[in-house]
């Protein structure tokens, strides 16, 4: 998807910058600003969902009250999550994508 | 001043008048912080609250910068809006003036002008709205009690229609308008109900069913074109205030337009002046004529839009024009109104000589004889084709 | 017949001068005439000197400066004299109406009124005022005086613009009060 709108929706911008409605974050790719990726090894994760209050994009993805990993259609790669894992833990690293 | 409802003449001061006509349009939220001269349209406004004769919210506020924040969200979750300052108050809103207007919100605010600190003076000048005059509200003159309270509700009508939707400022002088009882004819609460009908937001915050956003950021790819809607919209806006004084004139009898010209059809020489001193100034027009000079008058009341091509066709055929501003742009080439007049001119082959007089900052002032001397020197101008001093303080 | 006139009233703030010209404008707006009033505001401390001004015509008026040659000049307190310019240009037939148990031959003197055109009247308003009202308040019978010498109003419309315009917001004692120190300060203002 592309973030710039065409010029023919150019004259159709709603008045005042109003977003005439709601979810438009979820449309907005923005996976594509990340350099490092975050993993996660279960094997240590507690579940504490610090990561998840943490994350300033939503990204922490949860099912059944626990953490199974990352939306990266929007995680930007900031290392917020990784940083705030509980130190005892360290459950989440930042790696250089593999591809 | 107490309200004899039965009659339709009666006599009210500005403020009081202003109160009045906030209570007719009843809106649904007034977030204010009253200051010196408008304290009393606050005032006697939240008596109509607390007497439950209006519906409306009133939100007390800790500075005029947060009543205009709070207009703005009120506005933005539907609501219509108004409040009232003057002076600092307005010019504490700043900041806020233009993010009402760019985010398209139809707000009403009166201003009761007041000059500028420092030094500090309460008195009336035109410094508090002449420095808001860029931030994209509409702006409305008036100079006399009954025309202050027509133009509520005409701005009203103009903030909100479909081809505007942006917040509008009436004007009045302090002290000289909001402090002095004048004549006034009021309209019946059902005819303004009526003439202001109910505002129909397109979006609000409140709609939970259909969730929006106001004040997203815009990068370059947007921001200019958001500009440029809101600078077409304050274009259609004259267009709009004559169709709206038209409906007003026709409903009740009082016909204003986009400007007021006083015997200014067969006159050589004028004067253009916002507000009170237009009155003033009509006296010593009255009192020339009967000397046999070709005088006149131009009163702008639409002062943003300015509407250049009415008012460059309406001084076109004069020798001579002095704009007088009741404030300095302190930019060394006279004020704010002369600046428009003159640059509005300038594109006739033939055009009038113009001049800037400064006049009654702080309140000083301004009598009959100081009309009839900046008449002077625009009949000299005239009879010469030269003007002596383009730019000059009067009323020192 | 008088086509338009101008009133300044002097007193001290709290003394109702404002208040004064206001009652003077709604009754002469009742009697069908175009009418300003408007205070000059300076340091709003009680005692302060202030000035408030009447303008009220048969035609709509539309002069919007300061009133600076008036033809009526009511004063509430005669201690401003030789303090403000209570005579400051005034025609020579001019009008004063002074709130004082002096006498106008008196009070002419003390204002160095010296045109014989000129009236000066005098009555005790301050008296009256709290023998009727129970406060100090000389506006409302210098009204009444303002009735009697001159043709601005006339007094039976002051009075009716007072019972109608104010019974909401002072009770009927207060009413019945403000209307005898109306009628008093009318039968009670002498001239020279």
């Amino acid at each position: 998807m592309t973030n710039k709108p065409s010029k023919a929706d150019k004259n159709h911008l709603p008045l005042g910058g109003v977003i005439p409605k709601g979810g438009t974050a979820h449309d907005y790719s923005t996976g594509g600003w990340r350099k490092l990726t975050p993993s996660v090894d279960k094997s240590k994760c507690t579940n504490c969902m610090i990561c998840w209050v943490m994350c300033p994009d939503s990204a922490i993805i949860v099912e059944d009250a626990k953490m199974i990993g990352f939306d990266l259609e929007h995680c930007k790669g900031c290392g917020i999550c990784a940083v705030e894992c509980p130190d005892k833990i360290s459950a989440i690293k930042m790696e250089e994508d593999k591809s | 001043m107490a309200i004899t409802g039965t009659k339709g003449a009666t006599g009210l001061t500005g403020n009081t008048a202003i109160a009045y006509a906030m209570k007719q349009i009843n809106p649904d939220v007034a977030p204010v912080y009253p200051i010196t001269p408008s304290t009393g349209i606050v005032e006697d406004f939240s008596s109509y609250v607390a007497d439950g004769a209006v519906d409306t919210e009133l939100i007390t506020v800790e500075s005029e910068h947060s009543a205009m924040s709070a207009c703005i969200g009120a506005c933005a979750a539907g609501a219509r809006v108004m409040t009232a300052t003057s002076s600092q108050g307005l010019a504490l809103m700043w900041e806020m003036l233009y993010i009402a207007s760019g985010m398209r919100l139809p707000i009403v605010l009166t201003d009761v002008n007041r000059a500028l600190s420092a030094p500090i003076n309460i008195h009336c000048d035109h410094s508090d709205s002449m420095g808001a005059r860029d931030s994209g509200w509409i702006q409305i003159y008036s100079e006399t009690v009954q025309e202050a309270y027509d133009n509520l509700f005409m701005a009203v009508r103009i903030a909100e229609h479909e081809h505007v939707l942006l917040p509008a400022m009436v004007c009045m002088d302090g002290f000289i308008t909001s402090h002095a009882i004048e004549n006034i004819n009021l309209i019946g609460d059902d005819s303004v109900r009526e003439f202001v009908g109910e505002y129909k937001p397109a979006h609000s915050l409140l709609d939970t069913g259909n969730p929006i956003t106001y004040g997203a950021m815009t990068l370059p790819d947007t921001y200019i074109t958001f500009k440029h809607q809101q600078s077409k919209a304050m274009a259609a806006a004259k267009d709009v205030a004559v169709e709206i004084s038209a409906e007003f004139g026709r409903k009740f009898g009082r016909n204003y337009g986009l400007f007021d010209a006083y015997r200014l059809a067969d006159a050589e020489a004028a004067i253009v002046i916002l507000n009170s001193a237009a009155g003033t100034s009509k006296v010593a027009v009255d009192e020339l004529r009967k000397q046999g000079k070709k005088v006149g008058l131009l009163r702008p009341r639409l002062f943003r839009p300015f509407p250049f091509e009415e008012i460059t066709g309406a001084l076109k055929h004069l020798k001579a024009v002095a704009v007088l501003d009741r404030v300095d742009s302190m930019n060394a080439f006279g004020g704010p109104l002369f600046n428009e007049v003159r640059s509005a001119l300038y594109d006739l082959e033939k055009r009038p000589k113009v001049m800037s007089r400064i006049y009654g900052l702080g309140g000083r002032d301004y009598k009959v004889a100081d009309a009839v001397g900046a008449f002077e020197e625009v009949l000299k101008a005239a009879a010469t084709g030269r003007v002596e001093t383009l730019q000059k303080y009067i009323t020192l | 017949m008088v086509t338009s006139i101008e009133v300044r009233w002097h007193g001290r703030a709290q003394q109702g001068m404002v208040t004064a010209a206001k009652v003077l404008a709604e009754a002469c707006l009742l009697s069908g005439k175009f009418v300003q009033a408007f205070p000059e505001f300076g340091p709003e401390r009680m005692g302060a000197p202030v000035r408030a001004y009447n303008r009220i015509s048969d035609e709509p008026i539309r002069m919007h400066c300061q009133v600076t040659d008036p033809k009526f000049v009511l004063i509430a307190d005669p201690t401003l004299i030789g303090v403000v310019g209570l005579t400051d240009g005034c025609p020579l037939d001019a009008v004063f109406i002074i709130n004082t148990s002096k006498s106008a031959k008196e009070m002419r003197v003390a204002l160095g009124v010296k045109s014989g055109g000129a009236k000066v009247y005098t009555l005790n308003a301050t008296q009256i005022s709290i023998e009727t009202i129970g406060r100090s308040m000389p506006n409302t019978p210098m009204l009444g005086a303002l009735a009697k010498v001159t043709a601005i109003v006339p007094l039976d419309a002051l009075i009716k613009n007072f019972k109608e315009g104010y019974s909401k917001k002072y009770s009927e004692k207060v009413i019945a009060g403000n209307v005898t120190a109306m009628n008093r300060g009318y039968n009670e203002v002498k001239g020279e």
